[in-house]
């Protein structure tokens, strides 16, 4: 199968939902002449046209509402932000209307939103530049939430989100856009709510979502040389969350690893490790090991930056940890 | 180097311990495993085995003197070695012992208080110290409470393992899955001893009834509050047969056992006061009313269903009040007020062939009779000679809250003459 990049994959996205659905237009800051500040709208331009590939002034909370006020009216926005960090501007527009409209009107008003951008820690960008901020959507009624970590996974929740008739939050890995990964030329969706096992194993179940992968993989390879079967679980949908397959797979392994880059107080992370106690407490052989941010802001210097994050070493700790290994 | 000597449990409940007398002078040599001294624990007096070799520098703990465990009561070492720091450590508050250092050997780790019995405490000469205090790693956690994951506690179940018996090798002795499965796989831990090949028939749960829970919590709220003490005797029971047997006879009547038993001992209580009564906290109450109950046992549990006022009634009339009372309790038909308060409770297991048993107080009784079978017994006569008697085997629990031994002793020699010689009852 081609591998395609992430960019690459999203482009693809909407692309072809725009090439489906008239509806569908694209805004955000630099999405259209400079073809976005991670390149995913190369190209939509020139072959959609201005009207809809729309560069707007930097003002996160004006176009976000904007967007908003154009789902309510028939269209499909996808609005593109800059980067979630900067979204923090609008997420009025996005609690108290964009999440609020369909239920307090009735059901009268929809509105079918795509808020898409990257998120989470990259490098070297500071404090404000650089957080994971699936925990504060997550939280909300009315909000959709996905995390895509690959190509693939990406191209097909996106189309899912562009064709939803709900707000939804599409999370990025700031770090990510680069990745490549099989993507096939046929058109396909991915439902939400469906979380994909990357890997299948009986010993011990280690969940993430997202970019948190990177910590994650490296670490199954460790764990494979030293003879343990770990299950690895893509929650990919944040809300709604697949809590099935989270149980069979506790079922199966009796303990469990959540891997969450955000922080630990009321994170996605936290909330997957108390579902699991609450709904598989007869199943577990240990506590559920939660490896998060530490609780501090983002610190500049890279050796702090990469040591109050989740890492390999955190995550095969954790597991040692669960499986009683030391 | 020098080190510290230090109080040890010496019985399993002991928190301070007497320095009878020390069996060393300072200056000393002792080697681990000698006695050092005498100490007076909660139980008794033990010796204390010395934790060290070399030379005893000092004694900090005088006879006389008491220590807790931890506390020092000396300090051993080379001659001429420098113990002012070691003294002053002693000199600190009991309350907060010293960390063992590295060069207090593990030999008295005082922040153990050990609850568990070392094998010093066990044993009653100790054996040399420094494996007589490092506790065994018990496979319960310090406060004795077995831990285990909810995973590892249903596998046990579902194989019947005792987790007693599989040493947990999670943190505080955390019993785990892969424990269990250990377990499993060395068939070892099974609570039904495996007969040969055979299949272990399948383990059932069975919900607790009402009744059933009731009856658990009297019982143990008894054998729990009350101290039982017991007394037995066997009574040769020729006579009463023959009574019976003539009287049902004479009568054509079929008046049963138990109803003469009942008279009897209603006849012994009214000369006995002190067994008929019931501890209330603050006061003894002795009963006026002799309100005699007999065990009655019934499909799940037992029922105790009381003739009242029985010194006051004849054989017939209890025998047909207890002929009545029974056949309602069987049918669950008795009234509360019919099974409640009585003052004494028999309990007669003799049908069922026991030869004796020691019942529990039916509370708020302050004593129990216990029949075995009467069967047919050699019996050394007052010229040594044997005869064949028919007897009977009887055991009294008593409250000793209420009855002292010979209170009890007294009452149960004159049931056993009424039994033997049933014209005595008259007197």
């Amino acid at each position: 199968m081609r591998e395609i990049t992430m960019r690459d994959a999203l482009r693809e996205a909407i692309d072809e939902e725009m090439a489906r659905d008239e509806t569908v237009f694209l805004m955000g800051e630099e999405v259209a002449e400079y073809h976005g500040a991670y390149k995913v709208s190369r190209g939509l331009l020139d072959k959609y046209g201005a009207k809809r590939v729309i560069d707007t002034p930097i003002t996160e909370n004006g176009f976000t509402g904007v967007g908003i006020g154009a789902a309510m009216s028939g269209l499909r926005p996808i609005v593109e932000w800059m980067t979630f960090n900067f979204a923090f501007q609008a997420i009025d527009q996005v609690i108290n209307n964009a999440a609020k409209t369909r239920y307090m009107s009735g059901g009268q008003f929809k509105v079918p939103i795509v808020f898409r951008g990257p998120n989470g820690p990259a490098e070297w960008l500071g404090a404000q530049h650089s957080q994971s901020c699936g925990s504060f959507y997550a939280h909300v009624p009315g909000l959709k939430v996905v995390a895509p970590s690959t190509p693939y996974d990406a191209k097909g929740l996106l189309k899912t989100a562009i064709r939803d008739d709900n707000p939804v939050i599409f999370m990025e890995g700031e770090l990510a856009y680069g990745n490549k990964g099989e993507v096939p030329e046929e058109e396909y969706t991915i439902d939400f709510g469906k979380a994909d096992i990357k890997r299948q194993g009986k010993d011990v179940t280690i969940i993430t979502y997202g970019n948190c992968i990177k910590h994650v993989l490296p670490a199954l390879t460790e764990l494979e040389s030293r003879g343990i079967d770990a299950e690895f679980i893509d929650l990919r949908s944040l809300n709604p969350i697949d809590e099935q397959t989270i149980y069979d797979s506790i079922i199966k392994t009796n303990c469990c690893v959540v891997v969450d880059e955000a922080w630990p107080i009321a994170s996605v992370g936290s909330y997957v490790a108390w579902l699991i106690s609450k709904n598989c407490f007869d199943e577990l052989d240990a506590q559920v090991e939660l490896v998060a941010s530490e609780e501090v802001p983002m610190p500049y210097n890279h050796t702090l930056e990469l040591a109050v994050q989740p890492t390999v070493e955190k995550v095969i700790e954790a597991v040692e940890k669960v499986m009683y290994l030391n | 180097m020098a080190e510290k000597l230090q109080m040890l449990a010496l019985s399993p409940t002991m928190e301070e311990g007497t320095i009878v007398k020390w069996l060393v002078k300072e200056g000393d040599t002792i080697s681990g495993g000698d006695a050092l001294c005498e100490v007076e624990t909660d139980k008794a007096v033990m010796e204390y085995a010395s934790p060290a070799d070399g030379t005893l520098l000092k004694i900090v703990v005088g006879e006389g003197g008491g220590a807790k465990i931890g506390d020092v009561i000396g300090v051993a070492g080379e001659p001429g070695e420098d113990i002012a720091d070691l003294l002053a450590e002693a000199s600190a508050p009991a309350a907060a012992p010293a960390a063992p250092t590295p060069e207090a050997k593990p030999a008295a780790p005082p922040a153990a208080p050990a609850p568990a019995p070392t094998p010093a405490a066990a044993a009653p000469t100790p054996t040399p110290a420094p494996t007589s205090v490092s506790a065994p790693p018990a496979p319960e956690g310090k406060d004795g409470k077995i831990r285990s994951t909810p995973i590892a506690r249903r596998m046990a179940e579902q194989h019947d393992l005792d987790l007693r018996q599989i040493e947990g090798s999670g943190p505080l002795g955390r019993i785990t899955k892969r424990d269990v499965q250990k377990a499993i796989d060395n068939n070892t831990a099974r609570i039904v001893a495996g007969q040969g090949s055979a299949a272990p028939a399948e383990t059932v749960t069975i919900p607790v009834s009402n009744a059933r829970r009731v009856i658990a919590e009297r019982l143990t709220q008894s054998k729990y509050n009350s101290p039982h003490f017991y007394m037995k005797v066997t009574a040769i029971m020729d006579e009463l047969m023959n009574a019976r047997k003539m009287l049902n006879q004479r009568m054509k009547l079929k008046v049963s056992f138990n109803a003469f038993i009942v008279k009897l001992v209603a006849m012994a209580l009214k000369h006995h006061k002190l067994i008929n009564a019931s501890w209330t906290e603050d006061k003894i109450i002795q009963h006026g009313r002799v309100d005699i109950a007999l065990a009655v046992a019934l499909e799940d549990g037992l029922i105790t269903p009381v003739v009242r006022n029985c010194a006051n009634k004849g054989i017939l009339e209890i025998d047909e009040e207890l002929q009545d009372l029974i056949a309602r309790a069987r049918e669950r038909r008795l009234d509360p007020s019919e099974y409640q308060n009585s003052t004494f409770t028999i309990s007669n297991l003799g049908s069922y062939g026991i030869e004796e048993f020691s019942a529990i107080i039916n509370p708020p009784n302050s004593a129990i009779l216990a029949l075995g079978t009467t069967q047919r017994t050699p019996i050394v006569g007052e010229n040594d000679e044997i005869k064949i008697h028919s007897a009977m085997q009887m055991t009294m629990s008593y409250d000793h809250r209420v009855i002292d031994g010979v209170v009890g002793a007294a009452f149960l020699t004159d049931l056993k003459g009424m039994l033997e010689y049933p014209v005595q009852s008259l007197y």
